[in-house]
């Protein structure tokens, strides 16, 4: 019997040696078949394409990891897991079980911590949005409220007032730390005065109890030294309240927004090789504590609200080749089952995508688009592939942040979530969606329910 | 549409346009289909050829051919009958 070769569609590709294009360099040399030892093709065949990946071995690695490189520097240390994140209650208990308080921004993202068994004590609650009803549940759950305008302040007093507890209090503190853009949003300016008017209002009222200072100073950061000025800032409005009420506070929150290792649009040079580790970050950020003149008995605790740099390589998403298209201007194309609605942070990333099966040394420039019929839906609008074949699958890489929380349904429904265990056993941690679910939050008056046509 | 005569080939996939100086590399179907078109076969035989020896449907093989085709026109390393 004749046995049939492997068949690769036919590539004829221009030899350049002059400038360099922007497809770059070719990094992909190796397939990736297999996620923690299960074989991608299984996963697919078992649970459908396309499917997210987590890996709950890596979660852990990451976040001892990071533990490691602030509780080597700094004597007390304490992890709060940023839902918004990635909210899937496996994904937040593996955190919680590793010792992470959870730290939320709504409160539906409040109510979902307390649902999974976080005590309102190590709560964290931050952002604009929170309503009456969400302040008194957690006032009375004692948990710690980053104030963020006055408005929720006095609120604050009043609702203090009115049912005779002591909220625990913080304020969020936004400043000028040397990059752009300053994110003055969220919280009170340090340089112009307000925050250290809002502090003064705390003390002086004596309705709520201060016990700590909040600060993010931006997303996806590759500034370590950002971290380092942000963090004397807050020590030197800790060392004011110190000398001006005697007060100590009991922690200082550094927030997060530490980068992953993906590769921001538009940077040159993959952001594996580029973006600083958690130890730089950890090193910036302890030695501006250490190092400033705040001198309090205690050393406050140093809490850490990175969710981006402990998630994101813990989670591939894979997929299948659509079709293979020709453009206009002789640029390959190739569809994915893979969107944007899934995937958010194409927005952002030029994410690294590996074909899951063995290919040859030939390689095109491709634009890779998603299955929506929309023009935004690109995942990455130049990258030098293999020859990739209806059907074959891909791989995305570091999914992890943000795409399960921003993810929308949107001409497609949302695939399934799973997670592979320390034991390599896969569960699914999350259900695809059905029209069954869509349809089940909709009405329809008893006039629309028929038409002839 | 015809394969230019100048076009030199090699063995390993190597594509030489001497009217240009531009050079080309194929991966090996594709020099196959160039080998083909070269001793002018028609694109019925060549898609026949390839289904007889590697693993791939007929109407895969023949898409494939009309845009590898298509680019070596974008390449200018195409003619017309008559030129």
């Amino acid at each position: 019997m004749i046995t049939k070769k492997r068949y690769e569609r036919p590539v004829i590709k221009k030899l350049e040696s002059n400038m360099p294009n922007k497809f770059g360099m070719r990094t992909e040399y190796e397939p990736v078949l297999h996620i923690e030892d299960i074989a991608i093709k299984d996963l697919i065949t078992k649970y459908g394409s396309p499917l997210f990946v987590i890996s709950e071995k890596k979660i852990r690695r990451n976040y001892q990891a990071a533990k490691q490189a602030f509780e080597t520097r700094y004597p007390r240390v304490q992890f709060a897991w940023s839902y918004k994140t990635n909210y899937l209650n496996a994904v937040c208990n593996i955190f919680h079980q590793e010792g992470s308080w959870a730290e939320v921004v709504s409160g539906f993202e409040y109510d979902k911590a307390i649902r999974n068994g976080v005590p309102g004590s190590n709560i964290i609650f931050n952002g604009p949005d929170k309503s009456e009803q969400d302040l008194r549940k957690a006032v009375t759950n004692n948990s710690l409220i980053h104030i963020d305008h006055l408005d929720e302040l006095y609120l604050l007093q009043e609702i203090a007032k009115s049912t005779k507890h002591k909220p625990k209090v913080a304020i969020r503190v936004n400043m000028d730390t040397g990059i752009f853009p300053i994110w003055d949003r969220f919280g009170f300016n340090f340089e112009n005065g307000q925050a250290w008017d809002a502090l003064n209002k705390i003390m002086f009222t004596g309705t709520l109890e201060l016990v700590g200072l909040h600060t993010h100073i931006g997303t996806f950061m590759l500034s370590p030294n950002a971290y380092a000025v942000a963090a004397a800032k807050l020590a030197n409005l800790a060392q004011r309240l110190h000398q001006k009420y005697d007060h100590e506070i009991k922690y200082i929150d550094m927030g997060g927004g530490f980068a992953s290792r993906n590769t921001l649009k538009g940077a040159y040079l993959p952001g594996v090789d580029t973006n600083p580790t958690i130890d730089e970050f950890a090193e910036a950020i302890t030695s501006a504590l250490i190092n400033s003149d705040f001198r309090p008995k205690n050393p406050p605790l140093l809490i850490l609200e990175t969710g981006r740099a402990l998630i994101d390589d813990a989670a591939w998403l894979l997929g299948s080749v659509i079709a293979n298209k020709r453009l206009a201007d002789g640029r390959r194309s190739t569809i994915i089952d893979i969107g944007v609605n899934i995937l958010f942070t194409a927005f952002w990333y030029a994410h690294k995508v590996t074909p899951a099966q063995k290919f040859t040394s030939y390689t095109e420039d491709t634009v890779l688009y998603g299955p929506l019929c929309m023009n935004i839906d690109v995942i990455r609008d130049n990258i030098t592939l293999p020859l990739l074949n209806k059907g074959d699958q891909v791989v995305v890489h570091h999914v992890g942040a943000y795409n399960m929380t921003q993810w929308m349904q949107f001409i497609t429904l949302r695939p399934k979530v799973v997670l592979i265990d320390q034991n390599n056993k896969v569960h699914v941690i999350r259900n695809n969606e059905t029209l069954e679910n869509m349809l089940e939050l909709e009405a329809l008056p008893d006039h629309l329910a028929n038409f002839d046509l | 549409m015809n394969l230019k005569n100048n076009i030199a080939i090699s063995d390993s996939g190597f594509v030489f346009n001497p009217s240009s100086g531009e050079s080309f590399s194929v991966n090996q179907i594709g020099l196959e289909m160039l080998n083909m078109l070269r001793q002018k076969f028609t694109t019925e035989d060549i898609v026949t050829h390839i289904e007889k020896g590697f693993q791939a449907e007929r109407p895969t093989i023949e898409r494939d051919l009309n845009d590898f085709i298509d680019m070596m026109n974008q390449y200018h390393l195409m003619q017309d009958e008559d030129e």
